[in-house]
């Protein structure tokens, strides 16, 4: 009860300090900030939707946001758009993006584990060498965005509402996706795929349409990011470094869970910004980073939200269940089942190793 | 033309001999640790530079330079193994490794910028520029003597491997980690050891990179990881035949399409892989089906 009623009181302080960052905050370099963090807040969630999910650990997720944000400009390039009418290209975006992940999926998905990793990293360097090399997406000179015509005071704000939206979409999606029938396939088959095929999970077809989703969110989120940035270059668009982060991002706080996601890119961006911008030593922040990765790997080998988790199921348990002295309760092992959770089915499990 | 291509396969089968050596490093410890180093890029950059620290500042010779780096790179992949790898557990150990690694390379990559900058560099000896007349051919002699030597590893690693009473436990640990433990094989030690000698041929892999490409910087890694998981997936993963066979048959192509066409000989790498993979979802000499997920 009252974990449910801290769930819900947390979400809903984090959502009205998400609607009122921008009045708080006036700084310039603050207002990007939120905006990025949204962003990534977006595509991390959406790459949980099918790499937390489907434990299809994707590493090319980069080609849906480079995609999505390549079909916004040369659209509103072709079709001359300009002004906040470039929003209504995000509907194509999104479809560009679903339409790439369909052949990626098609191919990627035959293969399991490593190999699924290396052959979404492999696609992902066709397309950013494709982009570098044709004459549509202008080559390496890249591509503009429409010039909008908000005031500079304004800019940055609407932008933020704008990203802040798409991150309600995202999580929303796969808080949505994570309690459906969908989302149990997918999950039965990170647990153990051919099993669940045995069950009568049609695996291919789950999974694409894993990807479809997630490659559509991304590809949104790619359009929106340009639209702020204003211009996109191979280099940007279909950065490795951005498959990496989204993936990072999730580990962070937990994959496969709706708020790990969230958690980590809320942590992670800032984290990195701050960094370089104090120690105004891009090298040395980026030393850090890796340390510090290496620690949370090393301390929270599962994300924070499920150790979080674990944490509170196991001390939990140790309340419910005060019985067998000499401390059977606190050295529980973890229940297997719930890794990933970010909702750990606390009592029963309890009762269940208490007895 | 015929001599041009004839030339470009020559030069194909050279760079993959090359290839070869730091693939079957990360074949290796995939085999044996069930985990990809996805550092092995940024680790191959760091034997690059550590040979041309010891050239540019204590003058040694590009092989002679090898007999400190190449103990140096050991003991660097031990630590790594010891201090990062070995303490993950559990079912998420697959993944948590992929994010270790990729830490250690942007820490590496981190500190090799704040060492070197972001100039690129070239590796220089003697032997880089002057060209050997082979066959009616002008080739490299550095791509001799690198492919030469990349053989030798690769031939000492075979030995090890399959003559050696380590390399059958390695062999073990490969095939069945639990059985392995079983008989008595110390599979951390193993691990460890494997672990060191996968980072140590990066050394001579750096070397050979940094004097046959067209200089590197500490960004060369990401590049050059991408393509070492791309022959070890084609080869099939944790195959070293397989991992041979394929760094020599990817460099071949890229070096024949790029007579032709010199910007897209990269996508021809990748794409060669996936069609592959779609025909082949083990590679070309994977053994069975991956693992469940």
């Amino acid at each position: 009860m009252t974990l449910a009623r801290l769930r819900y009181g947390g979400l809903a302080v984090l959502v009205a300090a998400a609607i009122a960052f921008p009045l708080a905050v006036t700084n310039q370099e603050a207002a990007t900030l939120g905006f990025d963090a949204m962003i990534f807040v977006a595509a991390a969630a959406a790459w949980n939707m099918f790499s937390g999910y489907s434990g299809y650990i994707s590493l090319g997720h980069a080609v849906f946001f480079g995609s999505g944000a390549y079909a916004a400009g040369i659209a509103a390039r072709d079709w001359q758009v300009t002004g906040a009418a470039i929003f209504a290209l995000l509907p194509l975006s999104a479809a560009v993006a679903a339409l790439i992940a369909v052949p990626f999926g098609l191919v990627a998905l035959r293969v399991r584990r490593h190999t699924f990793v290396v052959v979404t990293i492999a696609i992902f360097f066709i397309f950013q060498l494709v982009a570098s090399n044709i004459a549509v997406t202008n080559g390496t000179s890249g591509l503009n965005a429409p010039f909008l015509l908000w005031s500079p005071v304004t800019f940055d704000d609407r932008f933020y509402y704008v990203a802040l939206a798409l991150a309600v979409l995202a999580v929303a999606l796969s808080w949505l996706i994570r309690g459906s029938r969908f989302g149990l396939q997918l999950r039965a088959i990170r647990d153990d795929e051919d099993r669940a095929a045995g069950l009568g999970v049609r695996a291919m077809p789950v999974k694409l349409a894993a990807l479809v989703i997630s490659g559509a969110v991304t590809g949104l989120a790619g359009a929106v990011w340009f639209f702020f940035i204003g211009q996109v270059y191979p280099q940007s668009a279909y950065d490795p470094i951005f498959d990496l982060t989204v993936a990072l991002m999730a580990f962070l706080g937990g994959l496969g869970s709706v708020a790990g996601p969230v958690l980590g890119a809320l942590v992670l961006e800032p984290a990195q910004q701050y960094l370089t911008q104090q120690l105004n030593n891009a090298y040395l922040s980026e030393i850090l980073l890796g340390v510090i990765f290496l620690l949370v790997i090393l301390v929270l080998p599962r994300g924070v939200i499920p150790t979080a988790g674990e944490r509170l199921t196991a001390w939990r348990a140790m309340r419910m269940a005060p019985a067998p002295a000499g401390g059977a309760a606190p050295s529980l092992p973890a229940p297997p089942a719930t890794a990933g959770e970010d909702r750990p089915a606390g009592p029963a499990h309890a009762r269940e190793q208490s007895r | 033309m015929g001599t041009e291509l004839l030339h470009n396969i020559i030069i194909g089968i050279l760079s993959g001999g090359v290839y070869a050596l730091m693939a079957v490093g990360l074949t290796l410890i995939f085999g044996v640790l069930d985990i990809i180093n996805i550092a092995q890029g940024i680790l191959v950059v760091l034997g690059a530079y550590l040979s041309y620290a010891l050239s540019v500042h204590l003058h040694l010779g590009l092989f002679t330079g090898l007999l400190v780096t190449v103990p140096a790179m050991f003991v660097i992949g031990v630590v790594i193994q010891w201090a990062f790898i070995r303490p993950l557990r559990g079912r998420e150990r697959t993944s948590m490794s992929l994010l270790a690694c990729y830490a250690v390379a942007i820490i590496i990559e981190g500190a090799l910028y704040w060492a070197f900058g972001p100039d690129y560099v070239n590796l220089t000896g003697p032997s880089v520029t002057s060209s050997l007349h082979v066959l009616g051919f002008y080739l490299p002699e550095i791509y001799l003597y690198c492919f030469g030597l990349a053989v030798v590893v690769v031939a000492v690693l075979y030995g090890l491997l399959y003559r050696t009473r380590f390399g059958r436990s390695v062999r073990a640990t490969m095939q069945d980690r639990t059985a392995a433990l079983l008989v008595g094989i110390n599979v951390s030690r193993v691990a460890a050891v494997t672990f060191g000698i996968g980072v140590a041929v990066t050394a001579i892999g750096g070397m050979a990179f940094g004097a046959t490409g067209g200089g590197f910087n500490p960004n060369s890694g990401y590049d050059l990881i991408s393509r070492l998981l791309a022959v070890i997936v084609l080869g099939g993963l944790g195959s070293i035949g397989g991992a041979l066979a394929a760094s020599v048959f990817m460099l071949t192509i890229e070096s024949v399409v790029d007579i032709w066409q010199p910007v897209w000989s990269v996508a021809v790498f990748y794409a060669a892989l996936v069609l592959v993979l779609t025909l082949r979802p083990t590679g070309l000499f994977g053994r069975r089906a991956a693992r469940a997920q």
